[in-house]
């Protein structure tokens, strides 16, 4: 009969309106200011950059590199290389960077430096509350305020900190394994020329004459 | 002591007319009316604004607007002050008029829009003694300046000079047009039961009680009839879902006010819900019994607290249509007037008059039941006779 359908419809939107007072589970809005969505695991809003131990400045992973500088589409990276080196995380002196700055109000989020940095430096916030009253120097976010401890990064995506972790320890244990078998290597060299000096000097010249 | 509580209104009224001359007095008390008419329901429209927000809100599982509540504090009062900021930004946005636009026409539609809405609520009776005028043609007078509204809306259509302006103003013409008929014919019916067109006179006649039960025209089967057809009039009357077509936003953006910005869009917007709360107060006066209690055990509560909360109910009611109801199509809805309310609301002025001839007899009660749902059951599988619903087949979509 005509209106039967109109009286379901209207019963379904009271059923809404009255258990929406009822169960909390109904209502899908989250009250932002005061309440946050936990972010999922692949959030990304602008990169920052990782540095492991306690102090940011010794322990900064950028080698100045500048490929994510070249790579970024908006160009909005900037980067000063430093004219001395210190040692990184493998005892390999490396360049650091002097300024590292990016512009945020440039910054498109799109995760290209991230992929193009081959010391697993540069990685993606999930900060988004970033507006400021300043529009030129607030969004210009510098090195000192880019740095976040690895800690840090665990926290925010852990699945994508433990790869990275992992990498740079088979990297370690890779450079660790070198050392140890150059240093072997070198051990034995020396017994082998000091257990047979004759035979191992005649040696030296061979090369030169193997050459020619 | 609940006498003078139900009064207070008449007896202010009365004293505050007292200071001025003699001779002024009439003039004095207008005056008065008038302001108590022009502060109340613009206050009601304004909580009005916000009930519709959060209710439909809560319908669509939202929490609507739930944040301003008195400034400089942190009391929210659930966001009931919405409606301040609402005010302040219409009243501080630019007043656009388009160049092409017919000025003078564009400036007078919104003021003609309101004016006949706040004279309909000359004749509307509030409370007990609590009509502005005691009008003896009360109910033409409504009707008659009910369709003063209609040229409002065809003038902002009109001056705007934009296409969608003028297409929601003829859809607005053809629909008020035509729900105008079923809604004063299904009115007829009281008017031939009570013998009076004064509202006042109406009411009286509802405000007696058998058994505790108040003889409210809805409880009698024309009188519910008369009243579903009259309520799906005064939505079509007031532009709401699901007769919503001069102002459908999803097909001509806002019907004839899109060229309407600042206090005049709010104008059009105070216009119709006042001209809704109008035709409201106008139903429940004629079917639920204006502001008589339905029982007589709560005769004690004050007459324009029974009024403002069956106004308050039935706005519910429309708030509630809105969020569930899609709008209809064009040839649906005059399908719907002309094939459907008209030929019941004909049949109800019949079944009234059947009515009155049965007398007080029982028997009127049945006869007169069965004959308006066999009228009803008829006229809806008419209505929905040649109509094959199914999958809709898009023939130069696909």
């Amino acid at each position: 009969m005509l209106g039967e359908q109109i009286i379901k419809g209207m019963a379904v939107t009271a059923r809404n309106f009255f258990g929406s007072y009822v169960s909390k589970e109904r209502l899908t809005t989250v009250q932002y200011p005061e309440e946050h969505l936990v972010p999922k695991e692949n959030t990304r809003q602008f990169p920052f950059l990782v540095y492991d131990g306690d102090d940011w400045e010794k322990g900064l992973r950028c080698v100045a590199c500048q490929i994510c500088e070249k790579e970024c589409p908006p160009k909005c990276i900037y980067i000063v290389k430093s004219k001395d080196k210190k040692p990184d995380y493998k005892g390999q002196p490396q360049l650091y960077p002097l300024t590292f700055d990016i512009d945020i109000s440039v910054c498109m989020s799109c995760q290209i430096c991230v992929e193009v940095c081959p010391f697993e430096s540069i990685k993606m916030d999930t900060k988004f509350e970033l507006s400021t009253g300043d529009r030129f120097g607030g969004l210009l976010i510098s090195k000192d305020k880019l740095a976040k401890s690895n800690g840090y990064y665990q926290r925010i995506h852990p699945q994508d900190a433990a790869d990275s972790d992992a990498v740079i320890a088979a990297e370690k244990a890779k450079a660790e394994a070198k050392a140890k078998a150059a240093a072997e290597a070198k051990a034995k060299a020396a017994t082998a020329a000091m257990a047979a000096p004759p035979a191992a000097a005649p040696a030296p010249p061979a090369n030169p004459g193997q050459k020619s | 002591m609940f006498n003078s509580l139900d009064q207070i209104f008449v007896t202010a009224l009365h004293w505050l007319v007292s200071f001025v001359p003699e001779a002024l007095r009439p003039l004095a008390s207008s005056l008065v009316c008038i302001a108590f008419i022009l502060s109340v329901f613009p206050g009601v429209f304004a909580i009005t604004t916000i009930f519709e927000r959060k209710g439909i809100g809560r319908i669509q599982n939202r929490y609507g607007p739930n944040r301003v509540g008195i400034p400089f504090t942190k009391i929210r009062l659930c966001g009931f002050g919405q409606f301040i900021p609402d005010g302040i930004k219409s009243l501080t946005k630019e007043d656009i008029v388009p160049r092409a636009a017919d000025k003078i026409v564009h400036f007078l539609a919104p003021v003609v829009m309101l004016i006949p809405v706040m004279l309909a609520y000359a004749v509307l009776p509030f409370g007990k003694n609590m009509s502005v005028t005691d009008y003896d043609a009360g109910l033409l007078f409504f009707f008659a300046v009910g369709g003063a509204v209609e040229l409002s809306v065809f003038m902002a259509g009109w001056s705007s000079r934009n296409k969608y302006s003028l297409l929601g103003a003829m859809r607005a013409i053809a629909q008020m047009v035509s729900y105008e008929i079923p809604l004063i014919l299904s009115a007829v019916t009281v008017v031939m039961i009570v013998g009076s067109l004064n509202l006042s006179e109406i009411v009286k006649h509802q405000n007696q009680y058998t058994f505790g039960i108040a003889h409210w025209f809805v409880f009698t089967p024309w009188g519910l009839a008369g009243f579903i057809l009259f309520f799906i009039a005064s939505l079509a009357e007031s532009n709401r879902t699901p007769f919503d077509l001069p102002e459908a936003e999803s097909e001509i953006i806002a019907g004839y006010f899109t060229e309407y910005s600042g206090f005049k869009f709010a104008l059009f917007f105070l216009g119709e819900y006042l001209g809704m709360f109008a035709i409201i107060g106008l139903g429940i006066t004629l079917f639920l019994g204006g502001w008589t209690s339905p029982v007589s055990f709560l005769t004690w509560i004050p007459s324009y607290v029974w009024f403002l909360s069956k106004l308050m109910a039935i706005v519910f009611v429309f708030i509630w249509i809105r969020a569930t109801l899609p709008r209809l199509r064009m040839d649906q809805l005059m399908n719907f007037a002309w094939k459907f309310m008209l030929p019941l609301a004909l049949i109800n002025i019949l079944v009234a008059g059947i009515w009155h001839y049965l007398g007080a007899d029982w028997q009127r009660w049945p006869v007169c039941a069965a004959i308006i749902f066999g009228a009803y059951a008829v006229l809806g599988r008419g209505l929905m006779h040649n109509q094959k619903l199914g999958k809709r087949i898009y023939r130069y979509a696909e």
